[in-house]
């Protein structure tokens, strides 16, 4: 397993040093002869907002539960706040927005808000968190007769209750549709504005690369990348070189300095290379190369190349 | 590092009695009157089953015992089978809100698992108050009579004893995982509480039945709750049945808790 770590060291701010939000070490957790979580790292300081990127199955809800206090790493420790999961829940220090359940169809959405309050020593008003998370309108609504996207917000309204210093979110627009979930980022973002943690668990890429300041992939219950989008893919290094060539000399482009592939597909060539000037320079000048574009490989290439590693081993 | 660290972290509290108050009762008891089938099976049920059987009879207003009528027996028949509804309903509530993952969701806030089930207990023991209440006022507005320091006697004894099945619907709701459980439970209670006499009068079975009668859960506390009329002593099984079977379910009931709340 090549080591593919990047960590962003991002600078405390000024003033006392910040404890941080996450902490976890050396974090295992097997389920049966499933090793859903094989070993993991993370430090989330406060005001990050990080995608928990990976493909289903990757160990991001199993690692969640045992960031909340839900289930007991069978080796390592989590922290929020510097506090066992368990006592920062109730504390109020960190909330959560479930994929599913967790909700009593026979209250309305209101009623469920105040019960939810009631359970905390402090918390905003319930008019406030229905007016942020966007159901103002349906509060008198039963939780049976609202959708999926109406009881995700719901979720969310829950979660904002207790003003917490970190908000996860566990894959929280799964099963809306397109406007559902840019809305529901929508009131996340603006909310993270104001200086909340928030960590997300995804395996939508454009998700992770829209909304995070940072991205952890995760694969196979492990870290097998964090730093910033950029970061990530920069860790598939190398841009494609796109040209119109007919009869293109193959041979004298793979001899190219950082020349990964050539691939012809009937007029066009395509190179990979993590030298794409030298490519650029050599078809534009040398050759009868026309219609020249260079892209950089996407967080999808990333993101393929980084979790499918694993599936050799 | 530590005493840093430590005043760095944001200063919040936990709230006291583990999360338990009184908005939270009152919701809970709202949502519980608001299933209309609890409504009916517990409430409305025990009511119309005196006016039909309790009142109206040749037998209605023999006297029972040297303290009150067989209107006034049945009605504390039917207030026990009430009362033995809906505490079970109460307590069973436990099986839908696992089913819908709230006690998960509940498991996010600062709500004590102990906290949850003194709510749930609290709940059916609201709505069995509320069954009592409503069978006993039929019985006054109709035939019923019996001397009157039995009234809050008999109803006491009988709420309290009803205790006996809040414990019973816990169990059964952390052992079932339906959420329609009280379409499993509802078949299995008529039963225990024709066991218990609370139908038909247990001398006028064969004595097989009223030997098996003797070891099931109504039984104690239906003896109970009808010695003050009767002048009778319920005797000491009768004590025995209430405190055993009151400490096998709530004895079940805290060993599947514990088993749901361990963290995995």
């Amino acid at each position: 397993m090549p080591q593919t770590q990047t960590h962003t060291q991002m600078q405390p701010t000024a003033g006392a040093p910040a404890v941080p939000a996450i902490e976890l070490r050396g974090l295992t957790k097997s389920f049966g002869s499933v090793r859903a979580v094989r070993g993991i790292d993370l430090t989330v300081r406060p005001g990050e907002i990080v995608a928990f990127l990976g493909p289903n199955g990757a160990g991001k809800t199993t690692t969640i539960d045992m960031m909340l206090g839900l289930s007991r790493p069978d080796e390592g420790t989590a922290l929020v706040y510097g506090m066992e999961p368990s006592s920062a829940v109730r504390h109020g220090l960190i909330s959560a927005v479930m994929q599913s359940g967790g909700l009593l169809k026979d209250l309305t959405v209101e009623e469920t808000l105040r019960l939810t309050a009631s359970l905390f020593s402090n918390t905003r008003p319930v008019a406030e968190v229905l007016e942020r998370a966007g159901i103002a309108d349906i509060a008198g609504r039963r939780v049976v007769k609202c959708s999926g996207g109406q009881q995700q917000r719901l979720r969310f309204a829950m979660a904002l209750l207790p003003d917490p210093e970190l908000l996860v979110l566990d894959e929280p627009t799964t099963g809306m549709d397109v406007t559902g979930r840019r809305d529901f980022w929508a009131a996340i973002r603006e909310d993270a504005a104001q200086g909340r943690t928030v960590l997300f668990a995804t395996h939508y890429l454009e998700e992770a690369d829209a909304y995070a300041d940072r991205i952890v992939l995760v694969s196979h219950g492990q870290v097998v990348a964090d730093g910033t989008a950029a970061q990530v893919k920069a860790l598939v290094s190398g841009r494609t070189v796109r040209a119109t060539w007919p009869g293109a000399d193959v041979a004298a482009l793979q001899r190219l300095p950082g020349v990964e592939t050539v691939e012809v597909r009937g007029e066009s060539v395509l190179i990979a290379s993590t030298d794409s000037d030298a490519v650029a320079r050599h078809l534009l000048t040398s050759t009868d190369a026309r219609d020249l574009e260079i892209t950089s490989r996407g967080l999808e290439d990333a993101f393929i190349s980084l979790t499918t590693e694993g599936d050799q081993s | 590092m530590s005493t840093a660290t430590a005043s760095a972290v944001p200063q919040r509290t936990v709230p006291p009695l583990g999360g338990f108050n009184t908005t939270l009762l009152r919701l809970e008891l709202r949502r519980l009157l608001r299933n209309r089938r609890t409504v009916i099976f517990s409430v409305v049920l025990p009511v119309v089953f005196f006016l039909l059987f309790g009142t109206g009879k040749d037998y209605s207003l023999q006297s029972a015992g040297p303290h009150g009528n067989w209107a006034a027996s049945i009605m504390i028949s039917m207030a026990l089978y009430g009362a033995m509804l809906s505490t079970t309903a109460g307590g069973a509530m436990v099986a839908t809100e696992r089913s819908q993952g709230w006690s998960r969701q509940l498991r996010l806030t600062p709500l004590t698992p102990t906290a949850y089930i003194a709510v749930k207990v609290l709940v059916a023991m609201l709505l069995g108050a509320i069954s009592v209440v409503v069978t006993y006022a039929a019985g006054g507005l109709s035939q019923a009579q019996m001397d009157g320091h039995l009234w809050p006697e008999t109803a006491l004894i009988a709420w309290v004893g009803s205790l006996v099945f809040a414990a019973f619907g816990v169990f059964m709701g952390y052992l079932l995982p339906s959420e329609n459980v009280m379409q499993i439970l509802g078949p299995g209670l008529a039963l225990l509480a024709f066991l218990g006499g609370l139908f038909t009068p247990l001398d006028q079975m064969g004595s097989t039945f009223q030997t098996i009668a003797k070891f099931t859960p109504m039984y104690g506390l239906s003896q109970l709750t009808h010695a003050p009329l009767t002048g009778e002593s319920p005797g000491w099984a009768a004590v025995v049945n209430v405190v055993v079977w009151l400490a096998v379910f709530a004895g079940g009931a805290a060993w599947r808790f514990r088993r749901d709340t361990a963290r995995v």
